[in-house]
């Protein structure tokens, strides 16, 4: 079978070599990137703009963002029918292609994510270079001490001059960061934006409305998995579950139920206070799209149309718009926000933002190229063979699994939820 | 076995495997160019002249090693019936590999379809292939190089550099190019370059019974089908987008797209 047949169902009249190509792994692509892009910002806030009370949430936010990198080429790559091939892009890159710098612009930021947990967690890593060194260490901890003593790059000074530097190395690169953060996921926009051949896609508009809908994801995501972590810290923590405390049974930590803070409410209100900002933005932008086409009303509009009113309207108008938006957003507003409403409407967000991505890569294809005829994408649930795992529900749930699994070993190294008041 | 006789079969070997992939390669462009600078390939389809037997589709995917029952094809033929009241209706079963032997109209998940003689107005088909662009849209968004256009204007794909991401399946504003199911790389009509840069013509204008589709030389001006290029009303597909296609087309009309 060729490629994209199986997960296509075609109506009317559609070319003989259309079929759905990019299917749910190019949608988690830019959904994965926006929750890198998004994550990076939130810890900005914090360093940038001096939110003291994001301080919690902003060190989270980083390590975060940190284990989601990677999965965010991970989709490119699963899609590819020549995967073994990826790095070509490397070696050969043309220029004129908005996915060819793509590389490029990914290892920047990986490369200024990475140097800013270096200054945050440096004194963290002198610190546990000595407590390690000087204690009969037993399981994981040589490895921990190895690891720290690479990683710490022969930098033990922990004076307080160089305890400034490092604090002002972290708010430059935080403050680099976020350009290249929302550039890295302006890009992505980019990349569809750009294709002149496709009546939906084709909008200058799409990298901006890609960079906001990546922040409020990246902040959302942020909420509800702090949140989730904190519960799930403290319950194992009582009950000595130590499997779900990576920084405790690596010996990263030693914790005490005193010493595990609690979440704070103001810091969840706080953070849902900016995805209330950025969701006004993103949504204004999106609106502001569909009305221009309709405005204006050129020749795609009749196709454009049909998709957005009537074959896609509940994907776009009842999830994306009313639950995925409008819900939410009048959650986050109603007054009295308890870190339990702001983590459900995260939730909410979250999913909003995913169905926008799939409407706008499954919902782009879905027409054909002669506006004569539909295409639909039925996502392939059950795998016969590697090609439906990986463009199927297998594949989807892969990619949205592996950030976590990063992160679990992540914190083993750099524990996400330390609580250092003199740290930054 | 002796030195002698290892070198010797050595050397057939090698000259073997030599001529067997020299026949997949294609050629040097910059080679074909030196021997002739003045040529520019172009296409004509004489939409007047078709009439729906596909044996030009047939033939481009015997010709091209394109698996004969699958769903892709390089080059194929549309149908076109409009009636009185003003409706249109299009279809393109398999391609049109197998010709359009039957009245009724295949409009996938909607069923078939059947117009009565005497409400159509007007019915014709229209054949499609790559475009090969000025400025072909493919050639830019492809992130690895791997689609390029040759000097003397054809689109090419390089097999094995390509890493199979669909960005110019996505690009290409007419829908010509797919992913070949057997080495799973994108691929699309090469206008047979490995036989028009040895003097012959595409398999399909070849294969045309009806001298519907027919190969130029857009350089030469004394070449007889550049002649009907220049001095009969030709149209291109999708001029909208900027790509300057140069297949062009006699008899095109609003409702072909
Ligand atoms: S028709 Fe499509 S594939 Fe062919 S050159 Fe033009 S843009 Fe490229
Ligand atoms: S599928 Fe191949 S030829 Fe097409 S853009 Fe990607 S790498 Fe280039």
């Amino acid at each position: 079978m060729v490629h994209g047949e199986v997960w296509t169902i075609k109506d009317l009249f559609v070319l003989p070599n259309e079929y759905i190509y990019w299917a749910i792994q190019i949608v988690l692509y830019p959904y994965m990137t926006g929750l890198v892009a998004g994550a990076f910002v939130l810890s900005s806030l914090y360093h940038v703009f001096a939110v003291e009370k994001l301080k919690e949430i902003a060190r989270f936010a980083l390590v975060f963002s940190f284990a989601l990198l990677p999965v965010a080429m991970m989709p490119l790559l699963l899609h590819l029918q020549q995967p073994l091939r990826g790095i070509n892009v490397m070696m050969t890159p043309h220029f004129t292609s908005a996915i060819s710098a793509f590389g490029i612009v990914f290892m920047t930021y990986g490369c200024i994510v990475a140097s800013e947990i270096w200054f945050v967690y440096r004194k963290f890593i002198v610190q546990s270079i000595h407590r390690l060194g000087n204690k009969q260490r037993k399981g994981v901890e040589g490895l921990l001490l190895m690891i720290y003593k690479v990683i710490s790059l022969g930098a033990m000074d922990l004076s307080p001059e160089a305890l400034e530097a490092d604090h002002k190395a972290t708010k430059v690169l935080a403050g680099i960061g976020i350009p290249v953060a929302c550039f890295l996921h302006g890009y992505a926009g980019f990349i569809f934006g750009s294709v002149k051949a496709n009546a939906l896609w084709m909008t200058p508009l799409m990298p901006v409305i890609f960079i906001m809908s990546a922040i409020v994801s990246g902040i959302a995501l942020c909420i509800v998995c702090y949140a989730l972590f904190m519960w799930l810290r403290r319950w194992a923590l009582a009950r000595g579950k130590n499997y779900f405390l990576p920084d405790q049974l690596a010996g990263t930590m030693n914790l005490s139920v005193e010493e595990m803070h609690e979440m704070h409410d103001y810091e969840t209100t706080l953070t849902a206070k900016y995805l209330r900002i950025f969701m006004i933005l993103a949504i204004t932008l999106e609106l502001l799209d569909i009305i221009f086409r309709g405005y204006t009303a050129v020749k795609s509009w009749d196709i454009v149309r049909e998709v957005i009113y009537e074959r896609d309207f509940v994907k776009i108008f009842v999830f994306q718009y009313g639950i995925g938006n409008a819900l939410p957003f009048v959650m986050l507003l109603l007054p009295g926000l308890t870190t339990r409403r702001a983590c459900l409407a995260s939730v909410l967000v979250l999913f909003g933002v995913f169905m926008m991505r799939w409407n706008v890569v499954i919902g782009g294809q879905s027409f054909s190229l002669t506006f004569d005829g539909f295409m639909d994408y039925v996502m392939p649930i059950i795998p016969h063979n590697l090609e439906t795992f990986k463009e199927g529900l297998g594949g989807a749930l892969l990619v949205a699994a592996t950030p976590f699994v990063i992160f679990y070993f992540l914190n083993m190294i750099f524990p996400a939820f330390y609580n250092d008041d003199e740290a930054h | 076995m002796k030195r002698r006789d290892f070198i010797k079969s050595t050397a057939v070997f090698v000259s073997g495997a030599a001529v067997s992939t020299s026949a997949l390669v294609m050629l040097d462009p910059q080679e074909v160019l030196a021997e002739n600078p003045e040529l520019r390939w172009g296409f004509l389809v004489d939409t007047l002249k078709c009439v729906g037997c596909g044996m030009c589709v047939k033939a481009c995917k015997l010709e091209n090693d394109i698996p004969y029952d699958a769903n892709v094809t390089r080059t194929w033929v549309e149908r076109y019936v409009m009636t009185r009241d003003g409706e249109v209706f299009k279809d393109c079963p398999k391609g049109a590999r197998d010709g359009y032997t039957s009245k009724l109209i295949d409009e996938n998940a909607s069923g078939m379809k059947l117009v009565s003689d005497k409400d159509i107005t007007q019915a014709f088909f229209v054949p499609k292939l790559c475009n090969h662009c000025e400025l072909p849209a493919c050639v830019q968004v492809c992130p690895v190089g791997a689609t390029y256009g040759t000097k003397d204007g054809v689109v090419l794909i390089d097999r094995t550099w390509c890493i199979g991401c669909g960005y110019c399946i996505m690009a290409c504003p007419y829908g010509v190019r797919f992913f070949h199911p057997v080495v799973h790389t994108a691929d699309k009509c090469t206008l047979c370059y490995h036989r028009i840069s040895n003097g012959g013509n595409t398999a399909c204008a070849q294969a045309c019974p009806f001298g519907a589709r027919k190969l130029a030389n857009l350089r030469d001006h004394k070449d007889p089908v550049t002649k009907i290029i220049m001095t009969q009303r030709v149209g291109v597909l999708r001029p909208e987008y900027g790509t300057k296609p140069q297949c062009y087309y006699i008899g095109l009309n609003e409702e072909v797209r």
